[in-house]
């Protein structure tokens, strides 16, 4: 059992939906995005995406792609993504945290050694973005063999016949993209997301997360309560890069965090 | 490699779009159901009689091929060795070999019932060649390119705009072609329903790298027959020769010829200011190493941490820090060799056509000529060069005169 399965358990018990927040790692700098990490489980966050930052961010909009740039130029690497996440656990073992980004960065540290770094760090799952379920031999075997979740992204175009494929060596929880769109876009709907939630369900008994598109409180709670739970994380990304506080950005998260919870 | 081991090296890409390693489907979710569907049409359409029925049909009578194969006389005595024939794809309408790919694909978009294409371009030919059969089929067109191209190649963007595309400046990332094919797939994702991503090279996921490689092959496969009309029965070219940005006018070159054994296969990498630590070049495989990006696992430019660079190039059509994966995989398995050249031997190649054989090459196919004036003289003379004149220098004459301290203001 990962940290993320026993999350779900735990809001399963509270009858809770999860809210999980997305952050650039190493945005605007290292000490900065470590000490929004370290504040994201007071102000209400259950699961912590931390994004992997990358050049080529080819799914993403224009606020996430500046926040990896901003990220890069101010020296983040992998190696700083995964001290960042064992930092964080030197005062929290229980948040789940998730490594969010594109395959390049891990595959040029070559797998192997990165399943074990990752696990070291306190990671405890993975999303990449350009690794379909055609894909799976290159991390996504050898991720949940080395006991990280690996989490899959189902979309409006993953039709009935695919979604067994996509739900196949999918593990933790399922990330439904709301919208056909890139991070930060339009905005998504509960009314369009229920019949795909319930849809996808039926096939599955993983918790399903809805994503992409969700900007205010009350988007979390309309999209968490037609689901098990939604991420949000251009809006609060937009937040940090009008330069606030982090006091004020982990406010903007309890927000958020409180709308989801409502649900 | 002992030939008894290889039966072909025209069989790949396999099931899973791989060439060796390279190659592959590296995209997201929402694309996924798309390039399947993509693949199974054109799987469809390779076998189908009336879809090149078309093709050649517009080939013939639209493009203007075949393209000339044309012996180089005063190149040939000027170098004193090898006889040197030049492919002269750069008199296809639009004055590339882009053109070749183009209809295929938007061929196939018709069939599938899209009305809607992107595409990306670096100096402006794949988006003049895209916008162009747009017109003609009176389709909505959307070019990506980067702004620092939009600046510098003025003249494209015109031309796409007379041709009733949307040009679109891509401001993100460092806004380069790299970054241009990052927005067409963003735009993709966002519009995946209605249309279809028209790929000028042959990189990106499966099927594009066969599927561009297939439309180009055209290329090579006119030059063995036309030889074999001037040369005699037979007779194959000892060394083909291209230029290589992501290479898909030297793949449609390479392909006809792999299962040739006595043919040498040459491809020319962008070396830009030199290929050294300053990575101050485009040169992907002398000085990259295997990585994914845009769909594929290739040879990139890239720093320590996977993080990808930016290439450096005189020449906007070869800035690109990738390389289509076949071009990889025949690279690693030796089948074809690679080299650079510079900005500084591209220029003089380029200015060395003009004079001698009255062609204004593109700054493209000058890399491949400059490797040619390398080798050329140390051959014998009944060795027979076949180099693709790819495209036509008009584009470049504003950044050649800049080189040379011509000023071009009027």
């Amino acid at each position: 059992m990962t940290r993320i399965d026993a999350k779900f358990a735990t809001l399963k018990a509270e009858g809770k939906k999860a809210f999980v927040a997305y952050v650039m790692a190493g945005d605007p700098d290292y000490a900065t995005s470590l000490e929004l990490i370290k504040g994201l489980p007071a102000a209400g966050v259950d699961i912590i995406e931390m994004g992997l930052p990358f050049t080529d961010p080819m799914a993403d909009g224009e606020t996430i792609q500046l926040a990896g740039q901003r990220a890069l130029e101010a020296g983040q690497t992998l190696q700083k993504t995964l001290d960042m996440a064992a930092e964080f656990r030197q005062t929290d073992n229980t948040t789940p945290i998730v490594m969010m980004g594109y395959y390049n960065p891990i595959f040029n540290r070559g797998v192997d050694r990165f399943l074990v770094d990752a696990k070291a760090a306190g990671i405890d799952g993975l999303i990449v973005v350009d690794l379909p379920p055609e894909e799976d031999d290159e991390l996504c075997i050898p991720a949940q063999n080395a006991g990280l979740n690996f989490i899959r992204l189902a979309t409006p175009t993953t039709d009935d016949k695919r979604l067994p494929k996509v739900l196949q060596n999918t593990s933790g929880f399922v990330y439904y993209v709301s919208i056909t769109g890139i991070t930060g876009s339009a905005e998504a709907s509960a009314a369009d997301v229920a019949p795909e939630v319930a849809r996808i369900k039926s096939q599955t008994d993983l918790p399903l997360i809805v994503g992409f598109g969700i900007k205010t409180p009350e988007a979390a709670q309309g999209i968490a309560a037609v689901a098990d739970g939604c991420v949000v994380g251009s809006a609060i990304v937009a937040e940090l890069a009008k330069g606030r506080p982090v006091a004020d950005v982990l406010a903007f998260v309890r927000s958020l965090a409180d709308g989801a919870h409502r649900a | 490699m002992p030939e008894d081991l290889i039966n072909s090296f025209m069989t790949g890409p396999d099931e899973k779009g791989r060439f060796g390693q390279f190659g592959g489907r590296f995209v997201s979710e929402t694309l996924m159901p798309l390039i399947l569907s993509l693949e199974e049409e054109y799987e469809k359409a390779k076998t189908d009689p009336t879809f090149w029925a078309e093709m050649d049909d517009l080939w013939t009578h639209y493009v203007g091929r075949p393209s000339p194969l044309y012996y180089a006389d005063r190149m040939t005595k000027h170098f004193g060795g090898a006889k040197i024939y030049l492919k002269r794809d750069e008199l296809n309408h639009t004055g590339a070999h882009k053109i070749n790919n183009v209809l295929g694909q938007i061929i196939l978009a018709r069939r599938m019932g899209k009305t809607r294409i992107i595409a990306e371009t670096g100096a402006g030919q794949h988006g003049v060649a895209t916008a162009t059969v747009c017109a003609k089929f009176g389709l909505k067109c959307v070019v990506y390119m980067g702004a620092h191209d939009v600046e510098r190649q003025a003249p494209n963007v015109f031309r796409m705009r007379l041709l009733g595309a949307e040009v679109v400046p891509v401001t993100s990332g460092r806004g380069t072609l790299k970054d241009a094919m990052n927005d067409a797939l963003r735009d993709w994702v966002t519009n995946v329903r209605d249309t279809f991503y028209c790929i000028g090279t042959v990189a990106g996921p499966h099927p594009y790298p066969a599927m561009v490689r297939d439309f180009q092959s055209i290329i090579g496969k006119e030059v063995r027959w036309q030889l074999a009309e001037q040369e005699g029965e037979g007779r194959l070219p000892d060394t083909v020769i291209a230029a290589i940005g992501g290479g898909s006018n030297a793949m449609g070159l390479f392909y006809p010829f792999l299962d040739d054994p006595s043919v040498n296969i040459i491809g020319v990498e962008a070396g830009g200011k030199g290929v050294d630590e300053k990575m101050e070049h485009c040169a992907s495989l002398t000085g990259g190493r295997p990585g994914v990006l845009h769909g594929n696992r290739t040879y990139l430019l890239q720093d320590e941490d996977g993080q990808i660079l930016e290439g450096f190039s005189i020449s906007a059509g070869l800035d690109y820090p990738g390389i289509g994966p076949e071009h990889s995989w025949l690279h690693d398995i030796g089948r074809a060799k690679y080299v650079s050249i510079t900005d500084k031997e591209a220029l003089e190649a380029f200015q060395l056509s003009c004079a001698l054989e009255g062609i204004i090459p593109a700054l493209e196919p000058s890399h491949a000529l400059a490797h040619v004036a390398k080798i050329a003289p140390d051959l014998p003379a009944d060795h027979i060069i076949v180099m693709n004149m790819c495209g036509r220098g008009d584009k470049d004459i504003f950044t050649v005169a800049k080189h040379l301290g011509f000023d071009m203001k009027v």
